[in-house]
């Protein structure tokens, strides 16, 4: 499995406010939460990105609430992956659980700008700037990670399995 | 490289050798816990995935305790679909108003959660379970009912803090007091993800209810899980209470901690959270005049026998403050009929305290005592977070059941010791 997009950077502590404001968790449609996605921190973004594109943050990413809507509006909205160099733990669950890869990696964060293009490979864990022509290693997918993902989440992966 | 404790649990799950920090597993559960808010959840889930049966109806517990007895009409549907579904999969562990209590007393009470358990729950306490040695963390309704369809769950392998316990703790210091004292050093984010492993010398001197206080508010701390080294009393526990195999695991002689602390137990002092976080800590002595409207003695935190017993044992021949409200709340079922025979109950109402059936109500302003703006509840909960116990504008203090019920008689936080 691997993703290929470019980057949308953003700093510390990235909250679930801002990726998907309170005031639109009224609803659960996935392509109506991605019109609002990060739009309190960066109001061009869901005008800006396209399918593929990949957020590297930096600390403590999707800190805040528990609701699925974060990493479901991150999602809906394209993105192919997320580098954060730490997640918040809730975030972190939901965001495999609703089929989501995201990584952690500290150091392809530190040398990664804006606009640079990224290949990610999940299997091997390998994170490769092509802009600035550097690799990264990140933990890899483990075989039932890569299931959750191809199926598209935690749920529709326990069906399959029926 | 070594495993601690609870890196030993989850690779004996996963059916492998060695796991380390960061490393994605997935591993067969021991039980799988939820409760009358998250389970409607995850029962919605559960359906989309087209299994009609859960993996196994013994190691599934769903316990009605947040909003019952039936706060109102919503809690009531809520309570009837999961009592349905319950009863529709056959669900051996599901706890009815009657037999309930509050699920982190009674899922231990029912010997359900022992030494080396993997469990997960739809609850942040759930990581309570780590008293027993068992690995047991908190988590979200949809891992809840992939659990229950697959009997699985993954993990994020996390890295460890030890916590090395030595001496004995003072008088009117209990599990609590110590807890509050390692939060107010590492702070609300000061286990972020990580396992808290407790061991050392001075574990002889903690109760089973102790360590249960403890291991309860590791996630106040940011923990993942709190995890206890097993000795005598928890076997004898175990053994009173279980009947199920258990399994001890002891962290490798170099299983690797992120961080080591040394905790001296006979220099810890009461210790009281102020508004509006676990780790905003004074010792007693630093907290000055405050004066309450409300005491809340009980929860999964401080909701045990040993609990009803301090605090009956000061309100016992004393009057409460005119004018200051006191609800006791026992955990279970159980542990009320122990107070009813013990007599403690009978203390607790002649000195002018309300006691009700076991219930979450009060601990998150979900009903029974309600805090209206600017009102101050002492209170043996684990939250004092803003609007927790009712109104925005009111404020929780967390204290042990020894100040809550010190400051009951006054009307304002007390030590004990002054009484
Ligand atoms: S007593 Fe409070 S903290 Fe414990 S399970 Fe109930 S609501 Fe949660």
């Amino acid at each position: 499995m691997k993703a290929k997009g470019r980057v949308f950077k953003y700093q510390d502590n990235v909250d679930t406010d801002v990726i998907i404001p309170a005031r639109y968790l009224n609803t659960f449609d996935p392509q109506e939460l991605a019109a609002h996605c990060l739009e309190d921190l960066d109001p061009e973004f869901s005008k800006k990105v396209k399918t593929g594109d990949i957020i590297v943050a930096g600390k403590n990413f999707g800190r805040g609430s528990s609701p699925e809507h974060a990493p479901l509006a991150i999602k809906a909205a394209g993105v192919s992956c997320v580098i954060a160099a730490t997640f918040a733990r809730i975030f972190y669950r939901n965001a495999i659980n609703i089929g989501l890869p995201i990584l952690e990696c500290p150091e392809a964060v530190q040398w990664t700008e804006d606009g640079d293009e990224l290949v990610v490979d999940f299997d091997q864990g390998k994170i490769v700037n092509l802009t600035k022509n550097k690799e990264f290693q990140a933990e890899p997918f483990p075989e039932f990670m890569k299931q959750i993902m191809a199926a598209d989440g935690l749920i529709n992966r326990v069906k399959t399995s029926r | 490289m070594g495993m601690t404790m609870s890196q030993k649990i989850l690779a004996a799950h996963a059916g492998m050798e060695q796991v380390r920090p960061g490393q994605l597993i997935e591993a067969d559960l021991d039980l799988v816990l939820g409760n009358d808010v998250t389970t409607p959840v995850a029962v919605h889930e559960f359906k989309k995935t087209g299994f009609t049966q859960v993996f196994d109806r013994k190691k599934i517990a769903i316990v009605p305790d947040h909003f019952t007895p039936n706060k109102d009409i919503k809690a009531a549907e809520q309570c009837r679909m999961i009592r349905v579904f319950a009863h529709e999969m056959g669900i051996e562990n599901y706890f009815e108003v009657g037999e309930m209590g509050i699920e982190h007393c009674l899922i231990p009470e029912r010997g359900l959660a022992v030494p080396g358990d993997l469990i997960i729950g739809a609850d942040s306490h759930t990581c309570t379970y780590g008293a027993l040695g068992a690995f047991s963390t908190g988590v979200g309704s949809t891992d809840m009912a992939a659990g229950m369809a697959t009997g699985r769950a993954w993990f994020k392998v996390p890295p460890a803090l030890k916590f090395v316990l030595k001496n004995k703790p003072g008088p009117w210091v209990s599990g609590k007091d110590i807890i509050l004292h390692i939060i107010g050093m590492i702070g609300v984010d000061g286990a972020r993800y990580k396992s808290m492993e407790f061991m050392g010398d001075g574990l002889a001197a903690l109760s089973m209810d102790d360590r249960f206080t403890i291991a309860n508010m590791a996630v106040e701390a940011g923990a993942k899980n709190g995890i206890f080294m097993v000795d005598e009393q928890t076997i004898a526990y175990v053994k009173e209470h279980a009947t199920k195999p258990y399994q001890v695991y002891e962290p490798d002689p170099d299983a690797v901690y992120d961080e080591e602390y040394e905790i001296d137990l006979s220099t810890i002092k009461p210790t009281v959270a102020f508004p509006h976080l676990p780790s905003n800590t004074r010792t007693i002595d630093e907290v000055g005049e405050i004066v309450i409207d409300q005491v809340v003695i009980g929860s999964c935190t401080n909701g045990r026998l040993s609990d009803l017993r301090t605090a009956a044992g000061i309100l016992k021949g004393r009057k409460v403050k005119k004018g200051v409200r006191v609800i006791v709340f026992p955990g279970t079922q159980r542990i009320y009929l122990e107070a009813l025979q013990e007599g403690l109950i009978a203390d607790l109402v002649k000195a002018g305290a309300v006691v009700s059936t076991p219930t979450c109500g009060p601990c998150l302003g979900g009903h029974m005592g309600i805090l209206a703006k600017g009102e101050r509840a002492v209170a043996t909960t684990n939250r004092n977070f803003v609007g927790r116990m009712g109104h925005p504008e009111s404020e929780v203090y967390l204290a042990s059941p020894a100040v809550a019920a010190a400051s009951a008689v006054t009307g304002k936080i007390t030590d004990p010791a002054k009484l």
